[in-house]
């Protein structure tokens, strides 16, 4: 790294500690299966060594909201943040247990977990009107990002105010439609990536840094 | 007996004379009947927000699984008195929400929402 780089870098740490800012609480949020967690587990992999939570293609998957602290992301101008992620669980305006009796599970099982699930959709929306300065916006590349969720989400978003960023996930898949995403969403930042792959991560990575400083 | 369902049209006036949690109520209470609910102008963000939070406290097997919402895309609120107090909003259009094991939505544009409703 240039040493004017690292100094700036140094040095900027060095004010950030000295006059405590408070760190932002960036929450990861978006329609089941899109790959939130795959991020956070990312995200916390890559800057702090650690993981968030367990993935699965059972959707609902999580069903709390996890936040993991003071992760320090640098971009490569030298500027860092420090924030918290917040891992939430998808959200919907329905949930039906037969869905999860599809993918294997037991009626037992999957009541249990749709009646989870609904508190944690729950919870991940009080969390959005209470605690969340940022979001990452995160879409299945693959999925019609006009579905009403998305368009009431991101209004919830943006009438909160909140710097957000929309992450096309999967576009490793042949179907992953990326100009589709952002022609819904123009006002925003899309940032094609693929969580499983790590393709274009850094993109977002540095996208995190300029929305979220 | 004629069989169906009941469609309940509710206008701008009369949402606008309820507060967040009565419009929210009135919701949720007609649509855990059956009740198909058109809202001539949709719902703030914010009560999007707790309608999806409530609906989510009133899911339960075999009974209620939540709702199904569409709305057409906002518009953005560029009146010369949006400008004037510095309050530029996007204007919430036409508002349809049903039980989702009964309303299904089969396209949406800006101008049209075409719905399937079955009897339960």
């Amino acid at each position: 790294m240039d040493i004017f780089v690292q100094t700036k870098s140094s040095f900027s740490r060095f004010l950030s500690t000295f006059f405590k800012k408070k760190r932002s609480r960036i929450g990861i949020y978006g329609p089941p299966n899109a790959g939130k967690t795959t991020l956070a587990n990312r995200i916390t992999r890559d800057w702090a060594g650690d993981a968030v939570g367990a993935v699965s293609e059972i959707p609902h998957e999580t069903r709390r909201a996890h936040r993991k602290q003071d992760i320090t992301i640098s971009g490569t101008n030298g500027h860092t943040i420090t924030i918290d992620i917040v891992d939430t669980p998808g959200v919907t305006t329905k949930i039906d247990y037969k869905e999860f009796i599809e993918y294997g599970l037991d009626k037992e099982e999957a009541i249990t977990r749709a009646r989870e699930a609904t508190e944690g959709v729950a919870e991940a929306m009080h969390w959005l009107r209470e605690d969340i300065d940022g979001v990452v916006y995160m879409l299945d590349a693959t999925s019609d990002p006009f579905a009403q969720v998305n368009i009431m989400m991101i209004g919830i978003i943006e009438s909160r105010k909140l710097p957000v960023i929309i992450a096309a996930n999967k576009i490793d898949l042949p179907d992953a439609a990326t100009q589709k995403i952002r022609s819904a969403f123009p006002q925003h930042p899309v940032v094609p990536i693929s969580c499983t792959e790590g393709k274009n991560i850094e993109d977002l990575y540095e996208q995190m840094v300029h929305s979220f400083r | 007996m004629l069989q169906g369902v009941q469609i309940d049209l509710i206008s701008q006036d009369s949402l606008g004379n309820m507060t967040s949690m009565e419009k929210i109520h009135l919701i949720l209470d007609k649509v855990r009947q059956g009740t198909i609910v058109i809202l001539e102008k949709g719902l703030e963000p914010d009560e999007q927000s707790k309608l999806i939070e409530m609906t989510m406290n009133e899911i339960l097997p075999d009974d209620f699984n939540g709702i199904e919402m569409e709305t057409y895309p906002s518009r953005d609120d560029n009146s010369f008195l949006s400008r004037l107090i510095g309050r530029q909003s996007a204007a919430t259009r036409l508002t349809v929400i049903g039980p989702a094991n009964q309303l299904k939505m089969i396209k949406k544009d800006k101008d049209q929402i075409s719905a399937w409703i079955s009897t339960r």
